[in-house]
């Protein structure tokens, strides 16, 4: 291990804190979310419990609402949203683009303290009894028909909210203004461009879920009328103020996502991303597009004939930047030299399961297939996939393939390929069954079934408790390998950017002297070359 | 379709059989059901494209026969292919599927209607000619069936799966599906928006019985007024006849034929009249003076629930001499064809 690292430089809780190094920001965020991670996790496993039997007999109809709704917003706002922006994100944005940190350090601190604000306030109406209005909070009945407590769960939105907001700042400034020199936009890694994209939706599309949730809050409190029918008001406009923020954040979910992708795919194929300049573009698309489809979460709400076609229209595009950015990747292995350790594994499990979750996203986008797929277990098992199935993949494959540069430690291999393998096989037969429960017509946000739904529900519980598995495994290696894992070195991957061209884990100023980027993103010829002439460092 | 209905027909029924895909019960299933076979196809052919290749190339360049990669920077070409057959594809299934919406969502003129009111936590279904039900639905096959559908408190949606139609059920405006069933039987009613405590207990039964059979529970089921008779009464019982009296010198309009007209208002639009914009008379007059009176209706928000609102409407659905409702207690359908609203589309 290399003697001054980051992560002992200074030494106490306080300089954890109060710090500004990104890396030690991304640090305590990871921590937070995983903690929030396997909260919401327990929920989803009583919710799977309770379904096995189609009568209700495990929680009360109440209780069973305020699970999903609590597992839909802490999965939501306190880890997917976060997840690779914050952990990885902020670990390796400066130094990927040769800097010394973001571009606004004190911000990127109190965007962690808002996040454990938000947290806090959400783990406070979990306590004080629960909030269930589903995570969509739906009017009027999170205005008027429930008495949880949905001002604090809304606040918790809202603060975390602001984290998010200003992580993208962070990195949209950075990315513009900090780059190293000779790093064109054209040089920076993928990850970057992925992460660019996420924080334009973070900055633009985040307000406006701030705002719909202060109108909830006052139409709760003071009885403003705004979603209210009987005063003149119109709940179907919240609606459209919901999605217009919450669709936007299924890519700013997606997108880091699958930056991480093209860089393990890169790395394991020892070959530069098929097409860099489509897979870049790609990324921005899904932004701007992601504007505008909101509605089709609305087909059958009330919204006119023609403006519900104009939506589908626009959803179809939408559908198109992902499927290009899917065969780039499988392009890049085309004549590579691929290896499979556990982040390719990964890798390879999103862009099935991606791909699968994207495609059924295509029926969903298709107007009339929608009217009988909508509010059933179809759109929960195609929001899992794109979600549990690419995005949580993604991140797990992020996580492992940094980890050595975070940590300075490999962790076992074995075990952890048997984990992306559990994960897989429990991931599919948790949700694939619940696409057929969808089009039996199981609706979503059930408590009681009817009785031949249950074979399907005993499969995809069945599955949940393997996925539950895969999911504990990761947890446990990593913890060990903190203390035990083997020394990683500077580069075990042999891969290309800055970021491994400096000591695991790195120094708290990243470079000893800025580098200068003379080189194209994914130049494993340089690396070559580099590396012939160069002492490798063992630890 | 292209199909041997016969083929389709055993097709459908060998899915249906295996308990993982739903009865064909309306007219509607089949057209559905060939939107999903076409997605799911494309589906699976996408997926076995990808997961194909993903083997195919991980054995072939796996790095101990591989060992050194080719750098490649891309292919415009190979860029503009996959970019335009996805998109192609996905526009194929745009189409289809706004069709089939519009299909679904676009009643023929000649569709009986049924009113349902939603409520925390079961559904109530009104047959004009008086006929009340919770939690069920009785049909006839063979004849399209239009729900004029409104919520009582928050957001409902009425699902009947094997129909494959579902839409809406919103407080403060009527929202309308149709159907034609085709096949006697009982099938599932959910309400598929979360709408709190009890929302999975929010569940029916739709019974479609063959006309003769249907006819039978018309007049078994009556429950002595049909709608329009309780309408009747409602509107003497609030006083309506004061103002809309009828005479030259009435304070409000005649409403002897007002519904389905064209009305114009004080602001110098005019409004198509249907059971939409009556509700929003009687709950909203200042917002819809006709033109030629003056502003002074009281509103009956808060007055009136959705029931009574129904039975009003269906009051004065007969004050149109072109439309007659049969009334006697025999029966659930009124002969009265609905108005041709714009959407509608000829059987």
């Amino acid at each position: 291990m290399p003697k001054t690292t980051y992560i002992n430089k200074e030494q106490g809780i306080l300089s954890w804190l109060l710090t500004g190094d990104h890396k030690r920001i991304a640090i305590l965020y990871l921590i937070s979310i995983t903690f929030f991670f396997f909260i919401g996790g327990a929920f989803a496993g009583l919710i799977r419990l309770e379904l096995l039997t189609p009568q209700p007999d495990l929680v009360s109809s109440d209780t069973y609402n305020k699970l999903f709704t609590m597992h839909g917003i802490i999965m939501i706002f306190l880890f997917l949203v976060p997840s690779v922006p914050a952990t990885l994100g902020n670990f390796l944005i400066p130094i990927m683009v040769g800097a010394r940190d973001l571009a606004f350090p004190k911000i990127n601190l109190l965007s962690w303290y808002l996040y454990v604000v938000g947290g806090c306030l959400t783990l406070a109406a979990l306590v004080l009894g629960g909030v269930d209005t589903g995570w969509t909070f739906t009017t009027p009945l999170s205005t008027h028909y429930l008495n949880t407590h949905i001002v604090t769960a809304a606040t918790a939105i809202f603060v975390a909210g602001f984290s998010s907001i200003f992580t993208g700042l962070n990195f949209i400034v950075t990315i513009h203004r900090m780059r190293a020199p000779g790093m064109t936009w054209f040089r920076i890694p993928l990850f970057c461009w992925s992460n660019y994209a996420a924080s334009i939706l973070m900055v633009l599309g985040t307000p406006v879920l701030a705002i719909t949730i202060v109108l909830v809050a006052l139409e709760r409190t003071v009885g403003i009328g705004i979603f209210d029918p009987t005063k003149g008001g119109d709940p179907l406009l919240f609606q459209h103020l919901f999605w217009f923020y919450s669709h936007p954040a299924v890519y700013i979910m997606i997108l880091p996502g699958m930056g991480v992708i093209s860089e393990v795919i890169s790395t394991f194929s020892r070959k530069r991303v098929f097409g860099y300049t489509a897979v870049a573009f790609s990324s921005v698309a899904i932004a701007v597009f992601g504007f505008f489809v909101w509605a089709h979460h609305m087909f059958i709400m009330g919204v006119s004939n023609y403006s519900a076609l104009v939506f589908s229209l626009l959803t179809m595009l939408v559908a198109v930047p992902s499927a290009i950015k899917t065969f780039n990747w499988i392009a890049t292995l085309y004549k590579g030299s691929i290896t499979f350790e556990t982040p390719m594994l990964y890798a390879f499990g999103f862009i099935g399961l991606f791909t699968i979750g994207g495609l059924t996203g295509v029926f969903l986008g298709s107007l009339g297939m929608d009217i009988h797929l909508t509010e059933t277990y179809f759109i929960v098992a195609h929001f899992h996939f794109v979600m549990v199935g690419g995005m949580l993949m993604a991140f797990l494959a992020g996580i492992h393939f940094w980890w050595p540069k975070l940590t300075g430690r490999m962790y076992p291999e074995g075990l952890s390929k048997l984990a992306a393998v559990v994960t897989f096989i429990g991931f599919n037969l948790t949700f694939l069954p619940q696409f057929i429960l969808g089009y039996l017509g199981m609706p979503r946000r059930y408590h009681a079934y009817p009785p031949e739904f249950q074979v399907l529900n005993v499969l995809s519980t069945a599955g949940a408790t393997v996925l539950g598995v895969g999911y504990m495994l990761p947890l446990l290696y990593l913890g060990w390998s903190l203390k035990y894992g083997a020394i990683a070195g500077d580069n075990p991957w042999q891969a290309t950017g800055l970021e491994w061209q400096i000591q695991s884990p790195p120094l708290t100023e990243n470079f000893t002297e800025i580098p200068y980027m003379d080189h194209e993103a994914y130049d494993y010829e340089w690396l070559a070359n580099k590396t012939k002439h160069e002492v490798t460092t063992v630890g | 379709m292209g199909i041997s209905p016969v083929l389709w027909q055993f097709l459908i029924n060998w899915l249906h059989s295996s308990a993982l895909f739903p009865a064909e019960a309306s007219t509607i299933a089949p057209y559905a059901d060939a939107l999903y076979f076409f997605l799911l196809i494309i589906t699976v052919v996408g997926m076995a494209i990808v997961g194909a290749l993903l083997l195919v190339f991980s054995i072939r360049y796996r790095a101990e026969k591989s060992p050194v990669a080719t750098q490649i920077e891309g292919s415009t070409l190979l860029e503009a292919t996959w970019t335009i057959i996805p998109l192609a594809i996905f526009l194929v299934c745009f189409v289809w599927g706004a069709l089939l919406y519009f299909r679904i969502y676009n009643p023929p003129t000649n569709a009986m209607n049924i009113y349902i009111v939603g409520k925390q936590w079961m559904w109530k279904a009104e047959h004009p000619g008086g006929q009340h039900e919770i939690n069920a639905l009785h049909v006839p096959t063979g004849r399209p069936v239009q729900l004029t559908m409104i919520s009582q408190d928050v957001f409902h949606s009425f699902s009947i799966p094997d129909f494959r139609v579902k839409r809406e059920v919103i407080p403060g405006r009527y929202s309308t599906v149709w159907f034609n069933a085709t096949t006697p039987g009982t099938y599932h009613i959910f309400c598929t928006q979360y709408c709190g405590t009890l929302h999975s207990e929010m569940i029916g039964e739709v019974t479609v019985l063959t006309p003769a059979d249907y006819e039978k529970w018309t007049q078994e089921s009556t429950s002595g007024m049909s709608l329009a008779q309780n309408g009747e009464r409602l509107y003497a019982s609030m006083g309506c006849n004061a103002c809309h009296s009828g005479s030259a010198s009435a304070r409000g309009p005649n409403l002897a034929g007002a519904y389905g007209s064209k009305l114009a208002l004080t602001d110098g639009s005019s409004v198509f009249v249907d059971d939409a914009y009556l509700r929003e008379a009687i709950l909203n007059p200042s917002q819809h003076i006709t033109a030629g009176f003056a502003p002074i209706m009281p509103t009956y928000q808060g007055q009136i629930s959705e029931e009574g609102l129904i039975d009003l409407v269906e009051y004065l659905k007969t004050l149109n001499s072109n439309y007659r409702v049969q009334q006697t207690l025999d029966t659930s359908q009124s002969n009265t064809t609905a108005p041709e609203a714009p959407g509608m589309v000829k059987p």
